[in-house]
């Protein structure tokens, strides 16, 4: 067990998607919820359930979904739209772009069964490309957390903290549950999981888990390595990933997604403009996913703590 | 407290003239804009604004207002034009037209903060979702309210807005209505050469919806349309209004290469000059 950390069994992030949904509607008879058909895939069937007459069904339009979201909103709904993130984030792109995000609108967007881990379905519901796509929608907020317990503190947060629109992406796969009440869940604010001096994984999503494991590994070997979970890709953490780069001069990103666009070039953005160090990414190296088990796709195309242990030594070797 | 409402057919026109007089100036001195879609919806707009819609020009956020979305963001001048015409802001603004820091944007932009407009836009096929929405929760919160959504007709080319239609219809939106300013042209020509829309009417009833025709430069038509549309229960209502592009400036009527165009300033002189002899 990773240092600090236990796994209380593994959950799948969807799980604490719906359970934070259901909270939040409790809470707020504001919340709306949007179905594009898959409702009980993508976690919303508790709130569909307990609240029938806010849960709005509109079947496999997901364009229109978008812009229904942003009418509610207008209309002063909290509507959360989910759906794959394939769909949610990249079907409906000029949707969320001109709708929701010029009109600066206090939209949820659920992307679910995010990345490889998705597993038998294949390529084309494996979300690769959506925090790229996000995150560089002005006024947009994208959070990606760790694991089912932070998933649930998340989906709270977007829609009782948030004024604007916020994306949410999470995965399909039961994984490691591990993060406590003292790990909490700030946006904006990147999470110290273990201390270190040699290098800084910084981490997002299923990941997480695999950069403290990736960490405990190196420990054994002396090395000492930081680890950062950043579940608010935008707005980064700087200060975070800056005080990471100054005190332990090389870095490894970590992310089920692309490594073009996604956390790595986020936070290789904010290195190269206040600090620049060494960077490694693991991720997605510019290619489709296919069907497997969802540990087959993750050992297949370089996302599991082996890679991210590996791509730590190739850092240190470049350390000035 | 609404804004006073006529059903004065010659008192709408002495209005739409007006509008149409102001967009015709607010294009020239911006020197880009879409003319001839301003001009073909601009009697709808004076319908809508001095007789349909319950609003008011001095309290723009009245929760119990009727809501407008202009689905088809070009024409954002003759929306302007209409709203100045009512009273939300100045004539004189609309001369800043897509200047660098107007509050009146080439599409329209609420981040500029001009009082009135209900929602920024400009890639067509996206309103008419965003007026679902707004009918959805005028729904949930039994509020009496009505949405009224403006389209052009080539913007019906969008495969979203039948994803809208559908919604709206399986919704049950009878307090949505939609218009379409049906001139017939597109920035290449003719729709029915571009990308066939007709039979139009049988498209919207298959989807669900009240189809009302009418003749858009007529205000007892339009009227009666709106009329039609409103006592309506069930199902969405669409009113098929037969505009001609350029509407207003007889030199220009019908002709689609004025979709994009703005008048020069002695072009302008002579349009306004068209409009006023009518």
């Amino acid at each position: 067990m990773p240092v600090g950390f236990l796994n209380r069994g593994n959950k799948a992030t969807k799980a604490g998607f719906g359970e934070g949904l259901l909270e939040a509607g409790r809470a707020n008879e504001k919340v709306v919820a949007l179905g594009a058909d898959i409702t009980a895939s993508v976690g919303v069937d508790l709130f569909a359930t307990a609240f029938p007459r806010r849960f709005i069904s509109l079947g496999i339009a997901e364009q229109n979904c978008a812009g229904v979201a942003a009418g509610l909103a207008l209309s002063g709904k909290i509507p959360v739209f989910t759906t794959y993130a394939v769909f949610s984030a990249l079907r409906t792109t000029d949707q969320v772009r001109i709708s929701v995000c010029y009109n600066n609108l206090h939209v949820i967007i659920g992307g679910a069964h995010a990345g490889v881990s998705v597993g038998p379905d294949g390529a084309t519901h494996q979300a690769l490309e959506d925090i790229a796509v996000m995150r560089v929608m002005p006024n947009m907020t994208v959070l990606s957390p760790c694991d089912a317990s932070q998933t649930r503190l998340a989906v709270k947060a977007a829609i009782g903290k948030c004024n604007g629109p916020v994306y949410l992406r999470f995965g399909r796969e039961a994984m490691p549950d591990f993060t406590t009440g003292e790990t909490g869940f700030e946006i904006g604010k990147a999470q110290l999981l273990k201390q270190g001096s040699d290098l800084t994984v910084i981490a997002t999503g299923h990941m997480v888990w695999e950069a403290l494991l990736a960490a405990e590994e190196l420990e054994k070997q002396g090395i000492h390595a930081r680890v950062l979970n950043i579940h608010t890709i935008k707005p980064l953490d700087v200060e975070m990933v800056v005080l990471a780069a100054m005190e332990t001069g090389a870095l490894v990103t970590a992310e089920e997604h692309q490594v073009a666009g996604g956390l790595g070039s986020a936070v290789a953005e904010a290195a190269a403009r206040h600090c620049p160090v060494p960077i490694e990414f693991v991720g997605m190296n510019d290619s489709f996913g296919e069907s497997g088990k969802p540990w087959e796709l993750m050992e297949k195309f370089g996302m599991t703590a082996s890679h991210i242990t590996e791509s730590c030594r190739l850092v240190l070797g470049r350390k000035r | 407290m609404a804004a006073e409402l006529t059903t004065d057919s010659r008192r709408l026109a002495l209005l739409a003239g007006s509008i149409r007089k102001s967009v015709v100036r607010s294009l020239s001195e911006a020197g880009s804009g879409h003319l001839g879609g301003s001009m073909s919806s601009a009697d709808i707009l004076a319908c809508l604004y001095f007789s349909i819609l319950r609003h008011e020009p001095l309290d723009p956020a009245w929760p119990e207002r009727d809501r407008f979305i202009l689905s088809i963001g070009h024409i954002a001048p003759v929306l302007y034009a209409t709203l100045a015409e009512a009273g939300y802001f100045g004539k004189e603004e609309l001369l800043t037209l897509r200047r660098v820091g107007s509050r009146l944007q080439g599409h329209p932009g609420r981040d500029h903060h001009l009082p009135g407009l209900e929602l920024s836009a400009g890639s067509l096929g996206q309103g008419l979702s965003v007026a679902a929405g707004m009918a959805i929760a005028a729904k949930m919160d039994h509020s009496g309210y009505r949405i009224y959504c403006l389209n052009g007709d080539g913007e019906l080319q969008e495969g979203s807005i039948w994803e809208a239609a559908m919604a709206a219809s399986g919704h049950c939106l009878d307090n949505l209505t939609v218009i379409i300013d049906r001139n017939g042209l597109q920035i290449d020509g003719p729709t029915e050469k571009v990308m066939a829309l007709e039979p139009l009417k049988n498209k919207w009833e298959a989807f669900g919806w009240n189809a009302i025709e009418c003749d858009g430069h007529d205000f007892n038509s339009l009227l009666n349309a709106f009329n039609q549309a409103g006592m309506t229960t069930g199902r969405p209502s669409v009113i098929i209004a037969k505009t001609i592009m350029g509407k207003g400036i007889p030199s220009i009527e019908g002709d689609y290469h004025w979709h994009g165009r703005a008048p020069d300033k002695q072009q302008a002189d002579e349009f306004i000059k068209e409009i006023v002899s009518l």
